[in-house]
C-alpha cells in the first residue's frame, strides 16, 4: 500500500491538445517544488479514476484548462464545498463523465475529500497540438505560487512551523 | 411549412459547426449531418521521424480511456512489419491488459452513461441519488479493471510498460494472485450487470447492418484474428487499406468510413457478439441466453446489454489467464528494425482499431495511418438517425435531441479522442 498523502494535486488534462495541457504543466511545477506530504498526479480526466485517486486524500487541489468564453489565460477557483462545479463551465457533457460530473457523483455519494479546491485555467486553443498558447502560459506561474499558498495553508503546523 | 432545426454541438470550440444536425420540414427529415469525431490526423503527422518503439507512448496519448488499445495495435502493427510474433505468456499478458480495458471502459459507458438514459435521469450523479448501490458496484468494477492495467501497464493513465516486443518488465505470479480472488467478485457483479442491463426497457429498432469484428479460430478476439463480416467479408488485416476506404461527405468537414462498393459498416460490442458468439465461454453464452438475448443481436439500443456480457467475459478470461500465468523467462522478445510496412488492428472496446506504418532501416517512421473505431461507426450512427428521428418526429425539440442522443450513445462514440468538450444547443427555424 502506498503511504497515505495528506494534500493531493491532481492535474489534468491531454499534453496532446494544446492549452488542455495547463493542468499537467502546472503539476509537473508543483511536483519540483513540493513537501514530502504533497502527492502530485497526472490524470487525464476521466471521472471514475479520478474519484478513485482522491478518496483517501484530506486535501484536493485539482487543476484542468476550462472552456467559458472568458480572456484565455483567466484564472478561475472554486472551494468545492461552497458551490456546485458548473458542468456547463467545465465541459458539459452528458455523453461523458469528467472532473465536473465526478465531483458531483462523490458529493452525491458522501465521498468528498474534505478540503477541495479547484483551479481552472481558461484555455484559447484545444486543437491537437503541443505547447500551451501565450496566454495560457503567462497564467502558469501565477497559479503555481496560489496552490503553493494552498499547501501551505492545508498542512498540518507540524510541516510548516520552520517557514 | 413549419420548419425546425435540430442541433448537437459537440464541439463548443468550433462555432457554428454542428456535430449533430437536422432539420426537419412539415415532419420529414431534409437534411441530416453528423461529425462527431476527428480523425487523429495530428498524431499520424507527429509519428512520422520517431522510431518504431516509440510508436506505442505516443499513440496510448490519443485516448485517455482506451490507451491500451492504442498500444496494442501499435506493438501488433510493428512486430508484423518486423516478422515477429508474441506467443506464451507474454501474448496471455496482452490479452489480460486488454482485459482491464474492456472492464473499465464498458463499466464506464454502461453504468455511469448509457444506463440514465433508459431510466430516465439526466446523468449518473441522479441516478446515484436514487441508486447509490448500483453506483457503487459499478465504480468497484471499474476499479477492477484499472487494478489489471495498472499493474499489469505500469501505470492506470498512459501506461508505460508496453513495448514493441513484448514489455519492460513483467509481473511475478504472486503480483497477480490479489486480483484474482478480486476478479471473482467483479465476475458475480459482472453477472448482476448482464441481469440489470437485460431489464431496461429497448426500443424497437433494428437495422440490417454489416458487422465488422476479429475473428480468432479459438478466442473471443482481443489482438489477432482475421477481419468478417456477416455480409460476406473474410480478409486478413493487410487488405484493409483494400477493401476500406475514408471518404469525404458533401456539405461536411466530416470523413466517413465505408467499405469499398458497399457502404457503411458496423463495429463495437455488437459486431463481436454477432460474429463471435460461438467464441465465448460457457459462462457469457449461457447468462446471454438467461435474459432472452439470441446468438444475434441487431439492435443498437441492447448494446448495453451486450457490453455487460463483455466485461463478464473479460473478468472470466482474465481469471483464466490469471490462473495459469507462470512468468516468463524474458519480458521481450529482442527486435532489430529493419525497412518494411506492418499492419496492425485489434479489438478497442469501441470496436476494431487500424494502425499500418511503414519504417526505415533504422526503425525510423516514415509514415502512420491510424483509424479508430469510431470514425469507423460514424456513417452507421448517421443511418441510425436517418431511420430512427422520423419514428419520434412529433416529439418536442429537447424531447428529441434526448432520444438522437440516446441513439448516438447507443455506439459509445469515443468523444475523448476528439476533444473532452460538448455542448448541446436546439434552434428552431
Amino acid at each position: 500500500m502506498q503511504n497515505k498523502h495528506l494534500i493531493l494535486i491532481i492535474g489534468v488534462g491531454n499534453a496532446y491538445r494544446g492549452d488542455d495541457g495547463v493542468g499537467l504543466r502546472i503539476a509537473q511545477d508543483i511536483k519540483k517544488k513540493s513537501p514530502d506530504h504533497v502527492n502530485v498526479i497526472e490524470q487525464s480526466g476521466e471521472g471514475i479514476s479520478l474519484m478513485d485517486s482522491w478518496k483517501d486524500a484530506d486535501a484536493v487541489i485539482l487543476i484542468d484548462a476550462v472552456h467559458s468564453g472568458r480572456k484565455p489565460g483567466t484564472i478561475h477557483r472554486f472551494d468545492v464545498h461552497t458551490q456546485t462545479i458548473p458542468a456547463k463551465f467545465f465541459h458539459y457533457s452528458t455523453h461523458a463523465f469528467g472532473v465536473a460530473e465526478a465531483i458531483e457523483l462523490a458529493r452525491a455519494l458522501k465521498q468528498l475529500p474534505q478540503n477541495f479546491i479547484v483551479y481552472g485555467i481558461e484555455g484559447k486553443c484545444f486543437e491537437a497540438g503541443v505547447g500551451l498558447s501565450q496566454e495560457v502560459e503567462k497564467s502558469v506561474q501565477e497559479v503555481v505560487k496560489r496552490i503553493q499558498q494552498d499547501i501551505h495553508d492545508y498542512s498540518p503546523r507540524k510541516y510548516t512551523e520552520h517557514h | 411549412m413549419k420548419s425546425r432545426t435540430i442541433k448537437v454541438d459537440y464541439l463548443a470550440r468550433v462555432e457554428g459547426e454542428g456535430a449533430l444536425y437536422v432539420k426537419i420540414r412539415d415532419n420529414t427529415v431534409v437534411d441530416i449531418k453528423f461529425k462527431i469525431f476527428e480523425p487523429p490526423r495530428f498524431f499520424e503527422a507527429f509519428l512520422r521521424g520517431r522510431t518504431f518503439n516509440e510508436a506505442p507512448d505516443i499513440t496510448a496519448r490519443i485516448c485517455g480511456i482506451c490507451p491500451i488499445a492504442y498500444q496494442m495495435s501499435a506493438v501488433h502493427a510493428m512486430e508484423n512489419a518486423l516478422g515477429v510474433q508474441i506467443d506464451g505468456q507474454l501474448r496471455a499478458l496482452r490479452r489480460l491488459i486488454y482485459c482491464g480495458e474492456w472492464i473499465e471502459s464498458h463499466v464506464l459507458h454502461v453504468y455511469m452513461l448509457h444506463a440514465p438514459d433508459f431510466l430516465g435521469y439526466p446523468d449518473a450523479i441522479q441516478l446515484a441519488k436514487d441508486y447509490p448501490d448500483i453506483v457503487q458496484r459499478a465504480l468497484q468494477l471499474k476499479k477492477i479493471g484499472n487494478e489489471i492495467v495498472a499493474l499489469i501497464g505500469g501505470r492506470e493513465i498512459h501506461p508505460i510498460n508496453i513495448r514493441v516486443g513484448g514489455f519492460y518488465k513483467v509481473p511475478a505470479k504472486q503480483e497477480l494472485s490479489p486480483l484474482a480472488e478480486r476478479l471473482k467478485w467483479a465476475r458475480d457483479a459482472a453477472l448482476e450487470t448482464v441481469r440489470w442491463t437485460a431489464t431496461l426497457n429497448f426500443p424497437d429498432f433494428e437495422q440490417d447492418y454489416e458487422f465488422v469484428a476479429l475473428r480468432h479460430p479459438e478466442e473471443y478476439p482481443f489482438n489477432e484474428g482475421r477481419l468478417v463480416s456477416n455480409k460476406g467479408l473474410d480478409i486478413s488485416v493487410h487488405d484493409y487499406d483494400n477493401r476500406f476506404t475514408e471518404e469525404h461527405v458533401q456539405h461536411s468537414n466530416a470523413l466517413h468510413s465505408v467499405l469499398k462498393g458497399r457502404s457503411s459498416y458496423f463495429v463495437g460490442p455488437l459486431a463481436r457478439y454477432n460474429l463471435n458468439f460461438d467464441r465465448l465461454p460457457p459462462l457469457a453464452r449461457e447468462a446471454a441466453h438467461s435474459v432472452g438475448l439470441s446468438d444475434v443481436c441487431r439492435n443498437p439500443f441492447q448494446s448495453i446489454i451486450i457490453r455487460s456480457v463483455e466485461v463478464l467475459y473479460a473478468c472470466d478470461e482474465a481469471l483464466r489467464i490469471i490462473e495459469q500465468y507462470e512468468k516468463p523467462d524474458k519480458p521481450a522478445v529482442e527486435i532489430q528494425p529493419h525497412a518494411a510496412v506492418g499492419y496492425g488492428c485489434t479489438e478497442a472496446p469501441r470496436g476494431i482499431l487500424y494502425h499500418r506504418y511503414r519504417i526505415d532501416d533504422n526503425g525510423v517512421i516514415l509514415d502512420a495511418k491510424i483509424v479508430p473505431p469510431t470514425s469507423q461507426n460514424q456513417k452507421t450512427i448517421e443511418n441510425d438517425l436517418r431511420q430512427f428521428i422520423p419514428q419520434h418526429i412529433k416529439l418536442p425539440n429537447d424531447q428529441l435531441t434526448l432520444q438522437c442522443e440516446q441513439a448516438i450513445r447507443n455506439y459509445d462514440p469515443c468523444i475523448s479522442c476528439a476533444t473532452h468538450f460538448l455542448k448541446l444547443t436546439i434552434d428552431r427555424v
